[in-house]
Formats: structure tokens, sequence, C-alpha cells
């Protein structure tokens, strides 16, 4: 942990109070997270306060944390006919916390001070809805349209709250984790009716490389397989 | 006296100065716009979303074609989160030749930028003198990927391969003669490093050429000096960065401010506009290309003299050579693993920022464990750029359009992702 990060974290902690959530400094990066309802307040903060100015908005993105963790194949158990063989997509449970699905995340960056920080705010399953910041930063509107787009995440007071990257007229929210890779529709050109038409998906799902989760940490020993294998 | 009334007009997608799909509609009042909508996503391909069910590794080749015309820096800020989270760092030699290729890609950038921005207002000769440039370093990707653009380079723990000792040469053919050829290949004799170190001594005078025809040129001025203005708070505010941030005047680079890789022992300056606008914004690109020339030739100097080893020697996340693979029936294992599989990462979340020849760009990265990452998010600097475009073209007359988005440099492949 960097002296830098440090002094950070505890102008953080002093300015923010009881309003943050919780903060972390991992891999050099500080991480704060807060409440959905503070949202305005803390960003006024952080981009005003003399020992912060927060004044870029560097990035915000959204995170739909629907399959985190859960793999296609299970490395870790066999059963009486061997190990499982993933070769279709994860189902997905209702073990996620509905009250945690959706993560908005803001990169910030201080030109002043020259830190970075990233702020996280969870949101529910139900309507995911959260403060717009395009007052404070005029570049989060078109970040916002973004999340809006890709996640369905709405954003209250936002100037222009419209679709930006799929097409005109598309259903659904491309990037949420139970919106399938391959999508609902596809377009051709139909020679009778002279235009281009949508109609249902024609190919089929599959997965090519099964996910799979391996917690050991053998990435940084220098152990050859057959040291791992005696051992 | 006919009635006088706004007009709304459609710019594009199709449209040669909107560098790619743009589709802009333009509110006029007469010839002066009053609001501008772009519309975006025509190539919107989810790279992203794709990413996310891939194996790190086989989502280097898409992030080239994420930002098409500065192919390695999107690569490098990709490879450079997934080291973060592992947590390994690539060797010296390693992070020279990244660095040399960061700076071959500015100046493809910047060129490619310089022919279109230039073609775009009128400059028709820039173009022709920007793209005979532009073609020895694509031989420069050539000689060291195998492929001009999509290079697929860099890699987690290093890069591909070790600079290669030969350069392609020219062959003699219908349209070329014996003698054509010879002199075409004169500086093709040697080394990769020694083809770039010719190119980095004749560049200067190239961009003193390219200087000749636009900085004083009354045409250039008139075209884009007080066009698209935009003060420093602004542009901080509007998420600027890069060229388009320093333009206002801020002093912000990453190689300078938050060093990656070997920048820190690197000799460069970083040129900053004043009045921030078209011009002084063209002004410090040009600045930035010989810049970056004179970071490539310290980094020459350094990989000549300095042999090592390119990637980590790790053999649970580089595949092993070719040769031990056909005899070690290890080395095959991990062969047969890397490729069916991949390599798992640890939990956690990482943002890796590189100074790209637009902008900051950067890669978000959330990964639980597995051998893909659980969620991609690139941070392009096009998109935050363009989204300034209502600002920044407001008051001014429709052809100043096509100057604002020059200026910008725009390209749809990072915008849409």
């Amino acid at each position: 942990m960097s002296k830098k990060n440090t002094a950070l974290l505890t102008t953080l902690a002093d300015i923010l109070g009881e309003r943050l959530v919780s903060s972390s400094d991992a891999l050099h990066e500080i991480t704060i997270e807060i409440l959905s309802d503070d949202l305005l307040s803390v960003m006024r903060l952080l981009k005003e306060v003399e020992s912060l100015q927060f004044h870029q908005l560097i990035d915000l993105s959204a995170v739909d944390y629907l399959e985190y963790g859960k793999a296609d194949w299970q490395t870790q158990s066999a059963s009486s006919d061997g190990f499982s063989r993933g070769v279709g997509a994860t189902e997905i449970s209702d073990s996620v916390e509905k009250s945690r699905r959706f993560c908005v995340v803001y990169h910030l960056l201080s030109v002043e001070h020259n830190y970075r920080l990233r702020v996280k705010c969870y949101l529910g399953e139900e309507s995911p809805r959260l403060h717009s910041v395009a007052e404070i930063w005029a570049v989060a509107d078109w970040y916002e349209r973004e999340a809006f787009d890709l996640f369905g995440i709405l954003f209250d007071n936002h100037p222009d709250l419209r679709r930006i990257l799929t097409d005109y007229g598309f259903i659904g929210h491309p990037f949420r984790k139970d919106f399938p890779l391959e999508g609902y529709v596809e377009v051709r050109y139909d020679p009778e009716k002279k235009r281009v038409v949508n109609q249902p998906v024609s190919i089929e799902p599959r997965t090519l490389v099964p996910k799979v989760i391996r917690e050991e940490d053998w990435l940084h020993s220098s152990k050859s397989l057959s040291e791992v294998e005696d051992a | 006296m006919p009635e006088i009334r706004n007009l709304t007009m459609n710019f594009g997608p199709q449209h040669p100065a909107a560098h790619g799909v743009l589709r802009l509609i333009l509110e006029m009042d007469g010839e002066v716009i009053e609001r501008a909508d772009p519309h975006i996503g025509l190539l919107h391909r989810g790279t992203e979303k794709l990413a996310e069910n891939k194996p790190y590794n086989q989502s280097i080749g898409y992030m080239d074609r994420l930002d098409y015309v500065s192919m390695m820096c999107n690569e490098h800020a990709y490879v450079l989160a997934i080291e973060k989270l592992l947590q390994i760092t690539p060797p010296v030699r390693a992070q020279y030749i990244r660095v040399m290729f960061d700076e071959v890609t500015r100046i493809l950038n910047h060129l490619m930028w310089l022919g279109a921005h230039g073609l775009d207002i009128g400059a028709m000769t820039m173009f022709l003198y920007c793209f005979r440039e532009r073609e020895d370093l694509m031989d420069c990707y050539e000689a060291v990927s195998g492929t001009r653009m999509h290079a697929t380079y860099y890699r987690p723990g290093g890069v591909y391969r070790d600079l290669p000792e030969t350069m392609p040469q020219y062959e003699v053919s219908k349209w070329r003669s014996e003698k054509e050829v010879q002199k075409l290949n004169e500086n093709r004799s040697g080394s990769l490093l020694d083809f770039l170190q010719d190119f980095v001594d004749r560049f200067p005078a190239c961009v003193d050429e390219y200087e000749t025809l636009l900085t004083d040129n009354r045409i250039w001025k008139q075209r884009t000096v007080d066009i698209g203005i935009v003060t420093p708070e602004r542009a901080l505010e509007l998420g600027f960065t890069g060229p388009m941030l320093r333009g206002s005047g801020v002093v912000w680079d990453l190689r300078k401010k938050q060093p990656y890789e070997v920048y820190r022992e690197l000799d460069f300056d970083i040129p900053v506009g004043t009045n921030g606008d078209c011009y002084d914004r063209y002004l410090v690109r040009v600045e930035e290309m010989r810049q970056s020339a004179k970071i490539i030739g310290q980094c020459i100097n350094w990989l000549k003299v300095n042999p090592g080893p390119v990637i980590l020697q790790d053999p649970k996340l580089v595949a092993p050579d070719r040769e031990s693979m056909k005899g070690d029936m290890e080395s095959l294992i991990h062969h047969f693993k890397l490729f069916t599989e991949g390599y798992c990462v640890p939990r956690g979340e990482a943002y890796a920022a590189v100074e790209h020849p637009k902008g900051e760009f950067g890669i978000y990265l959330v990964s639980d464990g597995a051998n893909k990452p659980y969620r991609v998010k690139a941070r392009a600097s096009g998109f935050a750029h363009l989204s300034a475009m209502n600002e920044m073209v407001q008051g001014h007359m429709l052809s100043d359009v096509v100057a604002v988005i020059g200026t910008m440099d725009i390209v749809f492949g990072e915008v849409d992702r």
C-alpha cells in the first residue's frame, strides 16, 4: 500500500464519515462503496473538496453480478462417473442477493492531486435506479445512456435518457447476464418486402470453452507439474 | 417574403467526412448550427460481451479492432489489466518493445488523423504525404507480428516474440523493375531496429514538410483557429483526455504522471496548447509525433545492446515453444491446457489505463477467478470526446462541423465498441 493511497483513504474517511459503507486498497487501487441515496451528495463532495478535487469522471460502467463466481464445470468435486463436463451455459439460480445484483462503477480522476478513485454503488434487481450525475460531470450524460441501454439502469433527472449503442427499436438490455450472447433477433434483407426485416435468431447457442474457476494459486509458483503431483 | 425557419439536417452515416459511421442530426438556423445530436452505435459489435465469453487470451485480437488505427495501444491496456490482476511484471526488454511499439502506433495514428483531417478541410496533399510514411510503420507491424494492422502482438507476461532480424523485402514484378526494387529495399537490408532507426532519422524532416504545408497556411488557419474552443475547466468536466485536454492547456499525460512500463526512464516532452481550439490541438499532435520519434530512438538504443527474454517463462501462462512441445510430455500438457481452457485469473477488479494516441484508453476488468473475464469495460476516449460534439459545434457554421469531427480524432471502432 503506497503512502499516497493511505493518505487518500484517511481523507475520504474524514470527509465522508458515515456515508462511506466500505473502502479498500487492492492492487494499488482505491475502491469505496456508497449507498445509492447518498450518491449525489458524496459525488459533489468528491468533486468540490479542496483536498480531493475529482474534476474528471473517467468512466462510468455497470456490472451485472448475476453469475458471479458460478462456473460451468465443477473442478473440485468428482461424482462416480468422473468430473462433470460443462458443455452448456450455466443455469441461473436464484441464489444471488437480489438487492446487490447490479453495480454502477464510477472511475474518478483528480488531475490536481493525481489521485484515482473507484466508487461503487450497488442496486437491486427490481427496477434498478439511481440519481444521475450529469449535473456534476457533463460527460456522465452519455455514459449513463450507455448503462441504461446495455443494463437497463434508470437514472433520475437525466437530461435525455435514450438508447445509445443498440439499434433503433431494440428490445432488451443486452449486457445483462441473462441476455443470451446470440440475442433474440437477427436481421436480413427481404427481397419481397424490399426492406430489412427482423426475424427470430437462427444460430444455436454454443459454448466453445466452458467457464472454469480454479482457485489454486499455481500461477506464481514456479513448481513444475511433477512437483505438484508429488505434493 | 418567404418564411424563414429552422432546418433539421441529416449528416451521415455514409459521409466521407464522418470518419466512419457517424450520424448527426443537425438543427440549423440558416448555416449556423443550433443543436447537434450524434447518433452512434452503428458499429456496435458487443466487444465487451464477446470478451466475457472467451478465455482471456482470445480477446487480445478483439482489442485491436476497437480503435483500428492504433491497434497495439488497445492491446496494451487490456494486457496491463490482466497483468495487474495476476500481479506479474513482464521482462524489461518486453517493456521496451511495448513502449517502442506504442510510440510507433502513436505516429501511425497521428499520421492517419493528420491526413484525414487535412483532407476533410481541403488539404488533399496531406493525405498522400502522411500515407507515404505510414506505409513504413505498417511494415514494422508486419515484420514483428505478421499482419499489417491487427497485430495481437502483446501478451500477458510480455510480447509474442522477439524483434525480427530481417525486414520483409519488395520483390521484382511486372510493375516494379529490379532497379526500383533495389532502391526500395535499401533500408531494409538490416534488422527491424535498423529500419526503424532509419525511419526515426528521416521522420523529423517529414514532419517539417507537413508543417510547411499547413502550419502557416492561411486557409488552414482560417479553418481551424478559434474553431471549437474548449476552456480547461470545461475540458475536464467533459471528460477530455489526451491531446484534446492538452490542447486546452491542461498539463496531463499518463506517461509522465502515472508512468507505466519504462516511460520513467525515457526523456521526452509533453506539448501543451493555450487556446483550446482546433489549431492548438493540431500543433499538439504534430509535436507529439516528433516526441514519439525521439522516444523510439531511445528505445532502439537500449534494445540494441540489451538482449534477453521478451516474455515470462511461466508455463501456466505462456505457451511452451514448439520444440519442447514436440519432445516433452509436460510441455504438451501445458500447451493443451492453455489452448483448451486458458488460465484462471484471481478474483478481483482492476483498471489499467494507457496514454493512447487519442487520450486515456482504459480497461476495467472484473474477475471471479475464472478463465474468462467476468466483465470487461473499455473506456474509450473517443466516446467522451464525441459526447461533447453538441457543445463544441453550437454557433459554428456547417462546414466547421467537419473541422470539429476531424479535431476530435474520432474512430468508430472504439466509440461504438
